[in-house]
């Protein structure tokens, strides 16, 4: 499945003094992919989009932190 | 010339008074990457650029400001009433003792704002890469402070923050597109 | 203590709604300029801006000064609540 949130793991020392984080993920925003942005692509309405901070719903790509459920957010 | 307007881009809402929260995010006031930066460096890039991507540096520039308003409002609400014991025990205290609770051009370690932050190459390209990574770099570091932030109010407006930061990121690849366009060749594939 | 009426934030979110929409297609249109659905578009929402405006200010006083607003009398535009006040 295609998200827009990439990940790697770090080689892990029996050295490491920190408690390992295994997996380390990144953020690819859709701006990455779209290339020359089309015409007419689908747009939220004037509410939403102030809401999601784009008017197309392709751009829209919320961050949260590990601590906030990924609950809510605009239907893409 | 740039005429003012009474209104914030977006509601911003902080759900508690937390002045290390404010602490944090002075960093896109007045750091490398952050508000200040992006409006000045895009506005000054203008003078040295083709006359097809000015409009996109001022306009992008000019809702930079905007953003920087937002970032301001963020912090003034998060140490309105703070008290001196409040802001010492946020790490503030060093502050507090040059500014008392105003507001000051520097980033979240207390380095004062400045120029070398921002770039102007005179080179289209060279100038519009920066600013493509600049976009890339205020978003990451929207991310960061959303991981340090539990404040869920504040998190919705810096979410607003971060998702502008792509839609900039993207106008600015555009705009490379733009100048390195045949004359006469169609952009839509 | 000054109160703000609830009207204020309503009434404000629908502009700032209008105007967002009114950002991303300037922007848009910055790189795309031939495209006319997407500048009818920013036509339609440009005028509805107006008429939010106006209403707007007829409560709460002008948004903007330099004589892009009317002024009351007294010169209203140092009124509070100034944006990062409320
Ligand atoms: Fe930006």
């Amino acid at each position: 499945m295609f998200t827009h949130y990439k990940s790697y793991c770090p080689v892990v020392s029996p050295f490491d003094p920190c408690k390992p984080i295994p997996e380390k993920v990144y953020s690819t925003p859709p701006n990455l992919y779209i290339g020359f942005q089309p015409p007419n692509l689908p747009q939220f309405t004037p509410l939403e989009a102030l809401k999601a901070g784009t008017l197309w719903k392709p751009f829209y790509d919320p961050y949260f932190n590990p601590f906030e459920k990924a609950k809510g957010g605009l239907p893409r | 010339m740039w005429i003012y307007e009474k209104k914030l881009q977006y509601p911003v809402r902080v759900s508690t008074c937390n002045p290390t929260l404010a602490k944090y995010l002075i960093e896109q006031y007045g750091g490398a990457d952050g508000e200040l930066s992006a409006a000045l460096r895009y506005l000054n890039q203008r003078y040295s650029i083709p006359d097809k991507v000015i409009g996109l540096l001022t306009d992008i520039g000019t809702e930079e400001f905007a953003h920087l308003e937002m970032i301001a409002t963020m912090i003034y609400k998060l140490t309105k009433d703070a008290t001196p014991e409040m802001m010492k025990a946020a790490g503030l205290g060093d502050h507090y003792s040059n500014h008392d609770n105003a507001l000051f051009y520097h980033n979240a370690a207390g380095v004062p704002w400045t120029a070398s932050y921002i770039q102007a190459k005179g080179d289209p390209i060279a100038d519009l890469y920066e600013d493509i990574a600049a976009e890339e770099k205020a978003r990451a570091t929207y991310q960061w402070i959303i991981n340090l932030s539990d404040d869920p109010d504040l998190n919705d407006g810096l979410r607003f923050l971060r998702e502008r930061e792509i839609v900039h990121s993207q106008r600015f690849r555009e705009a490379v597109e733009i100048l390195k366009d045949e004359q006469g060749k169609k952009k839509f594939f | 203590m000054k109160q703000i009426p609830a009207e204020y934030y309503e009434m404000l979110e629908q502009l700032q709604a209008v105007d967002f929409v009114l950002v991303e297609l300037q922007l848009y249109l910055d790189t795309h300029p031939d495209d006319l659905e997407a500048i009818k578009q920013f036509n339609h929402y440009a005028k509805e801006r107006k008429s939010l405006k106006k209403a707007f200010e007829s409560q709460f006083g002008p948004l903007q000064q330099f004589g892009n607003s009317y002024s009351g009398h007294p010169w209203n535009w140092n009124d509070p609540p100034w944006p990062w006040q409320v």
